[in-house]
């Protein structure tokens, strides 16, 4: 049995750690959030210098050729620290797509590019104020033009190119799209987290180019959302984990009636049950990682399971955070905020959690794994 | 990452497998344990499997060689858990003693009671049993009030212990009790071995919520009426009782896991199960909210077993996660009881006059239970909140104060 990672792994996930603190930690995200900005591009150049975009990229294409389970470690210290940088929607997401679904010109075009940073790539889904299906799908593609609007969009200003799922009159299809074509229009969206930007992006007759098979879109989509998901899991325990680190030790300073209020079993029972869901939250990642490193049929379960669970996990921390807080926590000074708007983001931006929990069941139902051993 | 043994470990199960498939029947059936039995044939059957054990090596992995163990290592221990688990053999007897009672008399018994219990109880000849709680000290196990009295090289004992597994067919005890109460809670704690046949104690069985008792909830109350135990019989200084059991609550805590019964699994299959029209609970979006839950649960602790057994099986100490184990489990056991009952919505309360208590009913009954065992949920979160978390203690009333002057009411 060894439900766990190597060495290299853990000490590749210490030196990201280091690095993240050594760059001013939570400030970058603070900077992104007072400055109105899109993303720290300062901290991506570094990021991409440290080689972490070329982490899943095969060696032919100038890539370190290494599996998902150093993209797991990464995610937990990106989530740690909020990094204000758009490495879940190129490196979970984009660069993914490309290893699995482009065409052999389109790979030794882009790899090497996302290797060293001269592509950032994102992705789009969302239409409307809803859960996306394949049936209302409303951007379009026809003879490689792309016509209609998506919502939602993270990151999509750092980015060059973008992946768009779109019905055509083949089914679904996975298009990419370079950003800088004059043909879209990226426009700024407010939201509740401003230490991370969305976008709309328009598409008037843009030239667009298929990825994979026409038809095969919403299957294609799935699959890459339930990788990212067991990613983003990581990142979500990694927040979950910062947000409980701030309130144990908010808890040990502050005084109130003559005591710590961490001596009192409200604070003290509070913080036990976050620690109790970022305990379950942390090993269903580890089940998803072990299912996303071992391309196992159990990924769809396995993403799910870990999606829904630390879901839920970072946003009681971030919320519970903030109460033991007080009213310092209810200020723009404290960070509890920043934990508690991002769990929020991440909770939705690949659909919510009622989304991922019918997803668990429905291949809960569909399989015959025990639980027992 | 893999869940693959090392060549050690695939080695040390095959030596297992190999002996238990020479010595006792696989179970059929995964849920099917030991089946019903009388108490008496229960116990006959224990001690039989656990004497052929002995004789092969396999009763007390983790005890040292000298006693008769095997020197396990934790990894090894688990192993030859996980491979007996799947024969149909009996269990539940000499947990306490071999877990708890024995490496006690190892630390603090003479030369000479070891030479004399510790081979019965690994052999499974004498039975022991662990007499801590008390009507009064539950969570708040060292303000027990069962009194020693000193009286020539003996000591008289007078008081009553409650929630004691076993009493009612063990050979020996181990107790704790107040020899001083004029000095603080757990300096006047004082520890002894008991010969459960001593002339003035008293064994009563427990009628639990589920209505069992005796044989059936194993749980007894025990009193003590001028019992009278040789001081030879004392593990520890006079006053050092709280210390010595400490180190056995330790073992306890190793010893305590999973709450077992109703799962997902059979939450799932209630779920899929079609009524007299053709329709399923599954098909309710209350039920799919509830199965997604019980399932993140149940995953997560069975992944943070996994996560333990991989640190032990590359010799490494284990992190705390264990610790949430029986929180999470019992109060999962309590819902997923509830919603079996609830499934049988107006009738729900019914018994079955031949299949007697569901395995759900029985879930919900036997939760309440498990959430207060081996450390209620209270004292599981401070546990976790200070070991784990370093908060601090909270202040505690009863501080540096006189036993007899702490207050026990307004």
């Amino acid at each position: 049995m060894n439900l766990d990672f190597s060495d290299d792994q853990k000490y590749l996930q210490e030196e990201a750690r280091k690095f993240f603190d050594k760059e001013g930690g939570l400030s970058n995200a603070r900077k992104v959030m007072d400055e109105s900005r899109d993303a720290d591009h300062e901290l991506w150049k570094k990021i991409v210098e440290l080689g972490w975009t070329a982490i899943r990229i095969p060696e032919t294409y100038d890539g370190l050729g290494l599996g998902h389970l150093e993209l797991c470690v990464i995610a937990e210290e990106l989530g740690r620290s909020l990094a204000p940088v758009p490495f879940s929607s190129s490196v979970y997401f984009f660069t993914e797509a490309i290893i699995k679904y482009g065409s052999e010109t389109t790979k030794a075009d882009l790899l090497p590019k996302l290797v060293n940073g001269d592509v950032v790539g994102t992705y789009a889904i969302a239409e409307a104020s809803q859960q996306a299906t394949e049936s209302n799908l409303k951007v379009t593609s026809s003879g490689d033009l792309l016509n209609g609007a998506k919502i939602a969009v993270p990151d999509a200003e750092i980015a060059s190119h973008i992946i768009v799922v779109a019905t055509s009159n083949q089914g679904t299809e996975l298009r990419l799209v370079n950003l800088n074509d004059p043909s879209v229009t990226v426009t700024s969206q407010k939201n509740i987290d401003t230490s991370k930007a969305f976008f709309k992006v328009e598409f008037h007759d843009t030239p667009s180019q298929l990825l994979g098979q026409s038809g095969h879109g919403w299957e294609y989509i799935q699959h890459l959302l339930d990788q990212a998901a067991v990613l983003f899991a990581f990142e979500q325990v990694g927040g979950s984990q910062a947000a409980l680190d701030m309130a144990k030790s908010y808890s040990l300073e502050r005084f109130a009636f003559g005591r710590q209020i961490g001596s009192y079993q409200a604070i003290k029972h509070k913080l036990a049950d976050m620690y109790i869901a970022i305990t379950l939250a942390k090993s269903n990642c580890y089940y998803g990682a072990w299912a996303l490193s071992s391309e196992s049929s159990e990924l769809p379960l396995a993403a799910a399971t870990a999606r829904v669970s630390s879901t839920k996990a970072f946003q009681l921390c971030s919320k519970e955070n903030i109460q033991t807080h007080g009213g310092n926590g209810y200020t723009w000074e404290y960070d509890c905020h920043m934990f508690y708007k991002r769990s929020k983001v991440l909770s939705v931006l690949l659909g919510s959690e009622a989304t991922w929990k019918e997803k668990l069941v429905i291949n809960l139902e569909k399989t015959n794994t025990l639980i027992k051993e | 990452m893999d869940f693959n043994d090392t060549p050690d470990q695939a080695k040390f199960r095959a030596t297992c497998r190999e002996w238990l498939e020479a010595n006792a029947e696989l179970k059929e059936d995964k849920s099917n344990g030991h089946g019903e039995s009388s108490l008496e044939s229960h116990l006959r059957s224990s001690k039989e499997w656990q004497k052929k054990k002995y004789d092969a090596g396999w009763a007390m992995l983790h005890w040292p060689k000298e006693f008769g163990g095997r020197e396990a290592t934790p990894i090894e221990r688990i192993i030859w858990g996980q491979e007996e688990s799947k024969f149909n053999v009996p269990g539940g007897i000499f947990e306490i003693g071999l877990g708890m009672c024995g490496p006690v008399m190892m630390q603090y018994a003479t030369e000479e009671q070891k030479n004399r219990y510790l081979a019965p109880m690994a052999e499974g000849e004498e039975i022991w049993c662990q007499l801590f709680s008390e009507p009064s000290a539950g969570s708040d196990v060292a303000g027990l009030r069962s009194k020693a009295e000193k009286d020539g090289d003996e000591w008289v004992i007078n008081g009553q212990k409650v929630w004691t597994s076993g009493a009612h067919y063990s050979d020996f005890g181990i107790l704790v009790v107040r020899h001083d109460p004029d000095i603080a809670k757990h300096k006047g704690l004082t520890f002894f071995f008991v010969d459960m046949k001593s002339p003035g104690i008293t064994v009563k069985p427990i009628k639990q919520i589920t209505g069992q008792a005796g044989s059936g909830s194993g749980f007894n109350e025990v009193y003590f009426d001028d019992v009278r135990i040789p001081d030879s019989q004392r593990l520890g200084e006079i006053g050092d009782g709280w210390k010595v059991a400490i180190t056995t609550l330790m073992n306890e805590r190793l010893a305590v896991g999973d709450a077992r019964g109703s799962d997902i699994e059979e939450a799932l299959t209630l779920s899929k199960a079609k009524d007299d029209a053709g329709e399923a609970l599954i098909k309710n979006d209350a039920v799919r909210e509830k199965l997604a839950d019980w399932f993140c649960e149940a995953n997560g602790l069975k992944y943070t077993k996994f996560r333990t057994i991989s640190a032990l099986s590359k010799g490494e100490a284990p992190g705390p996660e264990a610790s949430i184990t029986k929180i999470v489990s019992a109060n999962k056991l309590q819902s997923i009881g509830n919603f079996g009952i609830d499934a049988n919505d107006m009738a729900g309360m019914l018994i079955d006059e031949d299949e007697g208590v569901s395995s759900f009913q029985g879930a919900w009954l036997g939760a309440p239970g498990l959430r207060i065992a081996g450390g209620t949920d209270e004292i599981l979160r401070n546990v976790i909140a200070e070991r784990v978390l370093g908060l601090p203690q909270d202040p505690r009333a009863d501080k540096g104060v006189a036993f007899k002057d702490i207050p026990t009411k307004v």
